[in-house]
């Protein structure tokens, strides 16, 4: 059966494997048997080999340096095309991060293959699903050239165990002068917070301009805390102060992709759709009835939210 | 300082956006055309940069001949000059290949710094200082919400989920800005005079040493097979809150099995 390489996304947090990781293996089980590429400091590995041997990793490659983790992007590149040089995989699947989308970009050219970002589906000829246009159009794309490589957005495909023997396999990592030339600082963590990463997030609930203030926000907060859920804003929230840019969902912001998405006090602008549109379930609050949110709602309140909200929250708390 | 500022024409983001369906590509002929919304603020830096430090600033743009509005936009915030390639044999072009072009055209500039939007709104797909990276052996320093300039050093703060990444690099790098990095000028109207007598130089793919073979869409790395629009959502129910609206959410929520 073919190889398909999986890279391993981490979390900074406690080093284990993210909810994506998980995804991109069982989405790349479809193309063929995959490995997992653990890329990452000495004992990195160690922890998280047998949740991707869960998952379906057969082999677990561990490329272990202090120097994938000192520099930006590149050397993370460079491995993984060591890798698909020597085990010549059907496919590279990878989640579909910043710089998970940036190691697929500069793998492509080292391999002299194609790629497609942000997939949210991969069938088993290779043809991947894509998102375009804020939602409204969806697109079916192949590589033609080379070894196909995939992004895989978050929240696309849900996790499904498929135990494998996970065996390890060293891989001696030798990282050359030009991919060392970005050098990584620090590390900053600016927000900490018990919610659930936006991207992640089963459910998310996001404010806009009509919650009209920072403060307010707390109404927000109280919603998606009840319901387990991450808090969002919009744009027009994020330029009002509201709440801090990297909540931001929309165009310019975060993609997000939750079983449930609480829009509330927003009015549903292009901007804003293009980031939450592919919602499992979408549901609105808001006080004026012809907000384009609604055509977009599974469910929509016409209401004001500081009465409707506040009372939501408490009657969910209170069926705990 | 020589900097070069990535600029690109897209659809407007605002208005109804399209595929061509006799080829699957960007239906660009047909959509109103604007600068890519985060290249603005890519341009911004760059002028701050200049005023800083002295220099130049050049704009590159790859696309159609109507790109040029998008050019006069940059022009008219206070770039120096610019540089358009345009050429039929790039249309359908993907991202691998656009990436030797944009880095052809740059070998034959003077750069310290090249600088450009984090994502465009069409593509999003949010990787081209790492694809010139790797074609042109310059660090990238990519996602940017901050950058210093110390020397012959570069540093960013690279925006992540929840906080950011202090990374640095030696110039000439390649440097992508987020829309939180600064607030973008408004073109005056002495600039917006200014702009028509800027330089503007044309390049086609033999200017710049290219195959035509090798880019465009017969060659291209991947192609679209084909694409439709969105499924329309079933009609959702929309009720009014008459004190009642907190159990009527409550309700579809629980009638969902979310709570």
């Amino acid at each position: 059966m073919a190889e398909v390489l999986v890279l391993a996304e981490l979390n900074p947090a406690d080093g284990g494997p993210r909810k994506s990781t998980l995804e991109a293996l069982t989405a790349a089980r479809v193309l063929g048997e995959p490995s997992a590429v653990v890329l990452g400091v000495p004992g990195t590995a160690a922890g998280i080999k047998d949740v991707l041997a869960e998952y379906g990793a057969a082999k677990v490659y561990v490329a272990e340096s202090d120097d994938v983790d000192a520099y930006l992007v590149a050397p993370k590149a460079e491995v993984l095309a060591q890798l698909v040089a020597e085990k010549s995989p059907a496919a590279v699947v990878i989640p579909s991060s910043p710089e998970g989308k940036e190691i697929a970009g500069r793998l492509a050219i080292k391999t002299g293959s194609g790629f497609l970002t942000d997939v949210t589906e991969i069938a088993a000829d290779g043809t991947a699903t894509q998102v375009a246009f804020a939602g409204a159009t969806i697109v079916h794309s192949q590589v033609t050239v080379g070894t196909p490589i995939y992004t895989l957005r978050g929240n696309s495909v849900t996790p499904e165990p498929a135990p494998a023997a996970g065996t390890e396999e060293a891989v001696q990592v030798a990282v050359s002068e030009a991919a060392k030339q970005t050098r990584v600082l620090d590390r900053v963590v600016e927000q900490k917070s018990n919610r659930p990463e936006l991207t992640e997030a089963a459910i998310v609930v996001s404010g806009g301009r009509g919650v009209a203030s920072a403060e307010n926000f707390s109404v927000i907060e109280g919603l998606a805390d009840s319901l387990g859920g991450a808090v969002g804003a919009s744009r027009a929230a994020v330029d009002s102060g509201f709440y801090p840019h990297s909540f931001q969902v929309g165009q310019t912001g975060k993609t997000v992709s939750p079983q449930l998405y609480i829009a509330v006090g927003i009015s549903g602008a292009i901007q804003h759709r293009a980031g939450m549109q592919t919602s499992k379930t979408i549901v609105a609050v808001n006080k004026d009835p012809e907000a384009p949110i609604f055509e977009l709602a599974d469910f929509g309140v016409v209401g004001d939210l500081f009465t409707v909200v506040p009372a939501a929250t408490e009657q969910i708390s209170a069926r705990k | 300082m020589n900097i070069v500022v990535l600029v690109k024409q897209v659809p407007d983001s605002g208005s109804e956006r399209k595929l061509d369906p006799s080829d699957n590509t960007v239906a660009r002929a047909t959509a109103d055309n604007v600068i890519n919304e985060m290249d603005e603020y890519a341009i911004e830096e760059a002028l701050t940069v200049k005023e800083a430090q002295g220099g130049e600033v050049t704009v590159l743009t790859v696309g159609p001949d109507t790109a040029t509005d998008a050019i006069r936009k940059a022009l008219s915030m206070g770039a120096d000059k610019a540089v358009h390639v345009s050429d039929p044999a790039i249309h359908g072009s993907c991202a691998v290949q656009t990436s030797a072009v944009i880095a052809a055209a740059l070998s034959q500039l003077e750069y310290d710094l090249v600088l450009c939007g984090a994502e465009s709104t069409d593509g999003q797909v949010s990787v081209m200082p790492a694809l010139l990276s790797e074609r042109l052996g310059i660090p990238q320093l990519s996602g940017a919400r901050k950058l210093t300039i110390e020397g012959s050093m570069a540093k960013i703060e690279r925006q992540t989920d929840g906080g950011y990444w202090e990374v640095e690099a030696p110039l000439p790098a390649i440097v992508s800005t987020w829309d939180t990095i600064n607030e973008p000028r408004y073109p005056s109207f002495k600039g917006i005079m200014a702009a028509k007598k800027k330089p503007v130089e044309t390049k086609t793919l033999a200017d710049l040493g290219i195959d035509a073979s090798t880019v465009g869409l017969a060659t291209a790395t991947s192609k679209v097979v084909d694409f439709a629009g969105r499924p329309p959502k079933g009609e959702g129910v929309k009720v009014a809150d008459e004190g009642d609206g907190a159990d009527k959410l409550v309700g579809y929520l629980a009638a969902q099995k979310i709570v």
